[in-house]
């Protein structure tokens, strides 16, 4: 996407969506400068101050941006306030390293520590300790950490940009941020998205000439798009966009806020789909009307091998607790298939995704799916819970599920510990599930539409030669629904979706005119689904 | 869920309910709530052979402890059987956010 005439384009990641058309300005991440080390006590000296100053500054920051910010930054000031780590670079500079370089090696020890950690939270975090890193170098060096001077409405683009250096910038005119690395999990994407900033990350590179040219700079948060120095015909597309988007905004922040959703005089219930427990700290999950699928695979990832009951009761007792009276469908293991776990999927499957997986696995492991089953069975006294089991072909595998459950229940029972048998439910992915929908003794169904459009399509949708096959909006996929919608309807039985079809606006008329009246979607979907609805509901297209 | 140990050593043992484990928030709470006492606060992992600064947030931080890991607290001096309780308190509460 990169062109001549056209002015130059770059693709990235979205971090916060937004637009902005301003000045481009490259902000240079290494800051130079020498410094003459003095005498060792000069040296403790120096660096003591330098503490001081630094702590000073970020304090005055964080008053002044307050709320999450200001937390962001507790961090770096409680690190300042760390004895044994201030001590320990003392220390080093009384081995005779330099202030900086002393402060430097231990930060960055720091950094590498951080950024070798498997949690994409800890990783994130390795940015605060570089902000903290070159803000007491800079003062080191004289500098008394310059304050960036960016003009207003300005498109920053960085390498990676701190905390405190987003902080000092003025976003009061608007603007936007482009990093050519960066994360949309860094606390500046956080901070970016509570201002309503627009960020792009993990641009890569930008071509020197781009770097030095660009007056002007379009950034589209939405479609994660950089461009310099752009034609009449780009800036009208993208003053297009951008009027469609603040247009949308506005009212789907109304929307998502009203209670519920309702198409033709129908409610329709709209849930939200989680990976893991962090996901619910997404600010539009507050309104959705309940959880309606937990993947639970992430218990599988965390190191020191499969969990242990106590590990999986937190992660669910977290979520129920979250959740409150609504209600949260937690999906049992779905391992196996494209999702391999050493010591619990088979290896060596020719086909994996017809293979043992899901469901199958788990009553192939029995050992290994009673631990999750104690877990959720002690959960289900906590709040409204509802099990489901993924890959499920036969009524057959639904009731053994059950009575390794019941099994599971009875014992915690006689050994007086809380626990009940919570409603059983299966997802329909599967399409010998879907069409014989009926044998199954569900008390509800949750309709997988990815697996399921991939078995019907005979399509393995991680090949990316298939896309234009990958529909879907396929008849065949959208009868299966239908019947299984039909189904529900007629024995009373609530069935929903919780494939990447709830989540997109293009396929909401289908799935509704299938009969589905519950669709759990990721929660950053959830305003625009809810608007979609809302739309179709008052006559209107897509939009 | 406080046990009184010989002498003057306090101990205490509490699971970490926060959703997302040890990090940066709670972290610094911690951190802060243990610079509040006199005594020598010890903290780490259940099974972890090394004790830990409480008053140290690189510390903590460095600790790891995830979601569901047990943290074991042990202190001495004058104040450290409220110091036991106060950090058990903290983390039993799931580190809200007015610590008084």
């Amino acid at each position: 996407m990169q062109g001549g005439a056209t002015g130059l384009a770059f693709r990235g990641r979205t971090a916060s969506i937004g637009f902005a058309h301003g000045p481009f300005v490259r902000v240079n991440a290494g800051a130079s400068g020498e410094r003459v080390a003095g005498s060792l006590v000069e040296e403790a000296l120096a660096l003591r101050s330098a503490i001081d100053v630094a702590s000073g500054q970020i304090a005055e920051l964080a008053a002044i941006a307050g709320g999450e910010a200001a937390q962001i930054l507790e961090f770096q000031v409680a690190l300042l306030d760390d004895e044994d780590f201030i001590e320990a670079i003392f220390a080093s500079i009384g081995e005779g390293s330099p202030a900086d370089v002393a402060w430097r090696s231990a930060l960055d020890e720091q950094i590498a520590d951080y950024n070798s950690a498997e949690d994409e939270y800890l990783k994130a975090r390795s940015s605060d300790l570089a902000d903290l890193r070159d803000r007491v170098v800079a003062i080191l060096r004289g500098g008394e950490g310059q304050v960036l001077k960016i003009p207003s409405g300005a498109v920053v683009c960085a390498d990676d940009l701190p905390p405190s250096r987003f902080l000092e910038i003025d976003w009061s005119g608007g603007g936007g941020l482009a990093l050519l690395r960066g994360s949309p999990t860094s606390h500046v994407a956080m901070l970016a998205r509570a201002r309503g900033i627009p960020m792009v990350v993990q641009i890569g590179t930008i071509t020197e000439v781009a770097a030095e040219v660009g007056p002007m700079a379009l950034l589209d948060g939405e479609g994660a798009t950089l461009e310099l120095d752009p034609s009449a015909e780009q800036l009208r597309l993208f003053e297009k966009r951008r009027e469609t988007h603040r247009k949308s905004r506005a009212s789907a922040r109304a929307i998502l806020q009203r209670p519920t959703a309702s198409w033709r005089g129908e409610r329709i219930k709209l849930f939200i789909n989680i990976q893991r427990v962090e996901d619910l700290e997404h600010a539009d999950a507050q309104y959705a009307d309940g959880i309606g699928l937990m993947r639970t695979e992430f218990l599988l990832a965390e190191r020191g091998g499969l969990p242990d009951e106590e590990t999986q009761f937190q992660a669910y007792d977290a979520v129920l607790r979250w959740a409150d009276r609504r209600p949260v469908t937690i999906r049992t293991f779905d391992a196996g298939g494209d999702k391999p776990v050493p010591g619990f999927t088979q290896d060596g499957e020719a086909n994996p995704f017809l293979g043992v997986r899901g469901l199958r696995l788990c009553l192939a492991r029995p050992e290994i799916f009673a631990i999750q089953l104690r877990a959720l069975a002690r959960a289900a006294v906590r709040g409204n819970l509802k099990v489901m089991f993924p890959m499920v072909t036969s009524a057959d595998e639904l009731e053994a599920g059950r009575k390794l459950f019941a099994d599971v229940v009875q014992r915690l029972q006689a050994d007086g510990i809380a626990a009940m048998l919570p409603e059983l439910g299966i997802m329909v992915e599967v399409p010998a599930a879907a069409l014989a929908v009926t044998s199954f003794r569900a008390a509800f169904f949750s309709i997988g539409s990815n697996d399921l459009a991939q078995y019907v399509l005979a399509c393995d949708r991680s090949n990316g030669a298939l896309a234009p096959l990958m529909d879907p909006l396929h008849p065949a996929v959208l009868e299966l629904i239908a019947r299984t919608a039909e189904h529900g309807r007629r024995a009373g039985i609530s069935v929903s979706l919780c494939g990447d079809m709830a989540s997109d606006p293009r396929c909401l008329p289908a799935l509704l005119n299938c009969g589905l009246r519950e669709l759990s979607v990721n929660s950053s979907a959830l305003a625009q689904i809810k608007q979609t609805i809302d739309r179709l509901s008052s006559g209107g297209g897509l939009g | 869920m406080l046990d009184k140990a010989d002498g003057q050593i306090f101990t205490g043992n509490v699971r970490l309910v926060h959703a997302v484990g040890m990090h940066a928030r709670p972290a610094v709470k911690l951190t802060k709530l243990a610079k509040k006492f006199q005594a020598q606060i010890s903290v780490r992992v259940a099974g972890a052979t090394d004790w830990i600064n409480a008053k140290s947030v690189a510390k903590i931080m460095a600790m790891r402890a995830a979601h569901g890991s047990t943290i074991e607290i042990k202190a001495s001096g004058s104040d450290a059987e409220a110091a036991v309780a106060a950090l058990v308190n903290l983390i039993t509460t799931d580190f809200p956010d007015e610590v008084s």
